[in-house]
């Protein structure tokens, strides 16, 4: 038998016929896309409301008694858990994940549908036993969202009964979820391309999603087994991670465990979770910058290195989270010097970003704004990073609000400013219509500023010293009136910009019947989602024949050319082309 | 395979350039099927699991206050009056991978399109998994009844139960679930599934499954007993 790619070989696509297995019981790419992303914003607004509970409290302190202090852990916790993980990494490769990699590469499909259903269906069980811990004896774990053991698992912790136990679970659930999907996503891009689109000619939207995608099937074991060992020393009493220890004035029956093996397991996991979360975002926001600055993207193939580079690299930077552990001093010095090389890929993508812009034909769409802002907050989220990338920096502002206004910035503002960015991007492909670009434009400027003014301050509370993770600051010597004044600022600051997202949602929601008619290349964008023959693509995204590629994605403003863009699709010899195929 | 030969015959670049126009073809980077690329993709995430498993092992071994029990006379067996260390685990051993054996065998009978003997010789590696997964459980049953507990044990460092229920109960799971993973293919061999669609790929690819599994054995024996 002569070789056929697998790709052109006749594939048998399960046709839906009945609304339940159209939209609800669905193995299309696009419907299973959309059910991630809805699933994971519908979380991520319970994460919000919770973390504008902890600011009220903060903020002012005196004013709000709803709030305890364990509940104000558990909201610390939950805030954590659901942004990082149920509502990110669900996001990302799930949602954006899902619909993109298989139209941009030219697919029918992502290749093994139906595993790609039962990961959204493990999903949500995951996202449904994380919410019942809201709801059992002890209410959720309060363990903070790295759920450090010794506390994590003792009485006195919030959630120490149920809730520590479901959010093991719910983890563990969420990680066979995300391997189902995350094993589709890799083998599609790696196997599944259409004629022409080389691994070096995919956009980087999917270069970016596909090394997350990696970096999550490595990084995610270390987590699942870690919740192992933890929900065995709780359930079963074991004694992995917990030593012998005085509790409530009594000796425990643990013994001889190791606390800090589970900070190592967790945080191999955890640094790769924040590339996990940056690198499709590094991606989408390259694509949305060139595609609206009318210009090729400055060094595509040290972009595509870059972020293999960074992925690579995350693996060995892990004990940098953990500089106050108590483990041995030398490796600081070893884990410090690994994180401070990865500032030269990221920089190289920065500048790449930068260069890009430089003299295009800037567009200031909705879009543009957000990608825009995205390079504002991450290069300086990613220089409070070299502060504490270095150990002895790192020690004085460890546990301070420096970190949180560092990691917020990095890993909170910039990715979600690149999910609204990307959202307003594609959302003509995904509905067929057009949002409103006043309403548009004002979330922008309302969330972009207002996140500004939270987090900025922050970094002033975190150089005195005032530490994170305390429910209330009355009473230390140390803190002056100015900064409990100011975080008083900053509560109001954050009620507005969590308001402003309504905003958003009323604008997605009124787009999607009142719209206006989008065309179905409304941005004049190269890449090949754009070319479907359908908008929204139909199941299969294709016609009868897949799209052949003659180009990369970023022939933008080409000399000589007809229109100001060509599509991946176009053949050489057709470079002015009237009609799209 | 014949396919792969035919692909790359053509044009061979050397050194690092070759791996680079291997990996940027069009429409696929490695010329295997979905299923078995994805098979791979799966198995090496399950590696960082099992390396995962065994690293916290390690460290928790290093770290105890109380020694660690001497593996060789916990997983000993008196058999006819001999006190033999390791006798079951070594059994055990053989036993899986004489398996993998008997799953490269049908691998190899699938390409044949040998359907009888492809089948015949899965059900046997999946009863070898099986009688595994039997001792296994033989050795379950002795340890507890010896007093051994995830929590703490008589012979020494409570870690020791701990680890142990905990790593090979997650292999013996990978095993059962091997066991009915190629039950089913054997089954669908057998009825003739892969004659019509002229294709015995899937055989393949729960070998390599089957095989990876023993290959994780093979740590497991060499850290957790022969240490």
């Amino acid at each position: 038998m002569a070789y056929v790619a697998l790709a052109d070989r006749e594939q048998e696509l399960s046709h839906p016929h009945s609304f339940l297995t159209k939209y609800i019981w669905s193995q299309d790419h696009k419907v299973i896309a959309i059910q991630y992303g809805l699933t994971a914003i519908a979380v991520g607004v319970v994460a919000l409301i919770l973390s504008v509970m902890m600011r009220l409290q903060l903020g002012f302190p005196d004013t709000f008694s709803l709030i305890h202090p364990s509940e104000y852990y558990q909201f610390v916790t939950m805030h954590g858990m659901i942004m990082v993980i149920y509502l990110l990494t669900a996001l990302f490769l799930g949602g954006f994940g899902n619909y993109l990699i298989p139209l941009m590469v030219g697919a029918r499909d992502m290749v093994f549908p139906y595993l790609n259903m039962l990961s959204y269906w493990f999903y949500l069980v995951s996202v449904i036993i994380l919410m019942s811990s809201f709801f059992v004896t002890g209410g959720p774990t309060g363990a903070g969202w790295t759920l450090y053991p010794p506390q994590a698992i003792m009485q006195g912790t919030p959630g120490a009964d149920a809730g520590i136990i479901l959010m093991l679970v719910s983890l563990a659930v969420f990680i066979i979820a995300f391997t189902m999907g995350g094993l589709n996503y890799v083998t599609t891009v790696l196997q599944a391309r259409t004629r022409g689109m080389t691994l070096m000619r995919m956009p980087l939207s999917v270069w970016g999603i596909f090394t997350a995608t990696v970096l999550g099937l490595l990084a995610f074991p270390a987590l699942l087994v870690s919740a192992i060992m933890m929900a065995f020393d709780k359930i079963l009493g074991t004694s992995f991670f917990m030593p012998a220890i005085i509790s409530l004035g009594e000796q425990t029956e643990y013994m001889g465990g190791s606390p800090v093996l589970f900070q190592h397991l967790f945080w191999f996991f955890g640094h790769p979770e924040v590339y996990i979360v940056a690198l499709p975002a590094f991606g989408i926001v390259s694509d949305l910058l060139s595609t609206h600055a009318r210009k090729n993207i400055f060094g595509y193939r040290m972009m595509v290195w870059a972020i293999v580079g960074i992925g690579g690299l995350s693996f060995i930077v892990w004990a940098h989270h953990m500089y106050v552990s108590g483990m041995n001093p030398y490796f600081g010095f070893f884990f410090a010097t690994t994180t401070l090389i990865i500032a030269v890929p990221t920089a190289i993508k920065v500048y790449n970003w930068v260069l890009t812009l430089w003299q295009g034909d800037i567009h200031l769409t909705v879009p543009m704004l957000f990608a825009i802002a995205f390079i504002f907050t991450f290069i300086h989220g990613g220089l409070t990073g070299i502060f504490l990338g270095n150990v002895v920096v790192d020690l004085p502002l460890s546990d301070t609000y420096f970190v949180i206004a560092h990691f917020h910035m990095v890993m909170g503002v910039s990715p979600i400013l690149v999910v609204f960015g990307a959202i307003y991007h594609w959302y003509p492909k995904m509905t067929g219509r057009m949002y409103n670009e006043r309403l548009g434009q004002a979330h922008f400027w309302m969330t972009f500023l207002g996140t500004y003014s939270i987090y900025l301050p922050m970094h002033y509370l975190g150089f005195l010293g005032v530490p994170r993770r305390y429910y209330a600051y009355e009473g230390i010597e140390f803190i002056p009136q100015s900064a409990i004044e100011l975080n008083a600022a900053i509560t109001i600051a954050a009620i507005i910009v969590a308001l402003t997202q309504i905003i958003f949602f009323v604008n997605m929601t009124w787009s999607l019947f009142k719209g206006k008619k989008a065309d179905p290349n409304p941005w004049g964008s190269a890449s090949l989602e754009w070319q479907t023959p359908d908008t929204p693509p139909i199941h299969g995204n294709w016609g009868p024949e897949l799209p052949t590629v003659y180009r990369w994605a970023y022939d933008y403003s080409v000399p000589g050319a007809d229109k100001d863009f060509i599509s991946q699709d176009t053949a050489p010899s057709d470079t002015a082309p009237e009609t799209n195929t | 395979m014949a396919e792969q030969a035919l692909s790359n015959e053509n044009t061979l670049t050397e050194g690092f350039a070759g791996i680079a126009e291997d990996w940027s073809a069009d429409k696929q980077a490695f010329h295997v099927p979905w299923g078995k690329a994805m098979m791979w993709i799966f198995l090496l995430s399950d590696t960082f699991i099992f390396s995962c498993f065994l690293t916290g092992y390690m460290h928790v071994r290093m770290n105890t206050t109380v020694a660690w029990p001497f593996p060789s006379e916990v997983f000993a067996l008196t058999v006819f009056g001999a006190h033999i260390p390791l006798i079951l685990i070594a059994i055990m051993t053989f036993i899986l991978i004489s398996s993998s054996g008997t799953m490269a065998m049908a691998v190899n009978f699938g390409y044949r399109k040998n359907r009888k003997v492809t089948a015949a010789l899965m059900a046997a590696t999946a009863l070898f998994g099986l009688s595994f997964v039997g001792m296994q459980a033989f050795e379950w049953t002795k340890l507890i009844e010896e007093g051994v507990r995830p929590w703490g044990n008589p012979f020494g460092a409570a870690q020791f139960g701990s680890a142990f229920f905990m790593i090979t109960g997650f292999h013996g799971l990978h095993v059962s679930i091997g066991v009915i993973y190629l039950s089913v293919v054997a089954f669908k061999v057998y009825r003739g599934d892969f004659d019509r669609a002229d294709n015995y790929e899937a055989v393949e690819i729960a070998g390599l499954y089957w095989h990876f599994v023993d290959l994780v054995w093979v740590f497991i024996f060499a850290f957790f007993y022969l240490w």
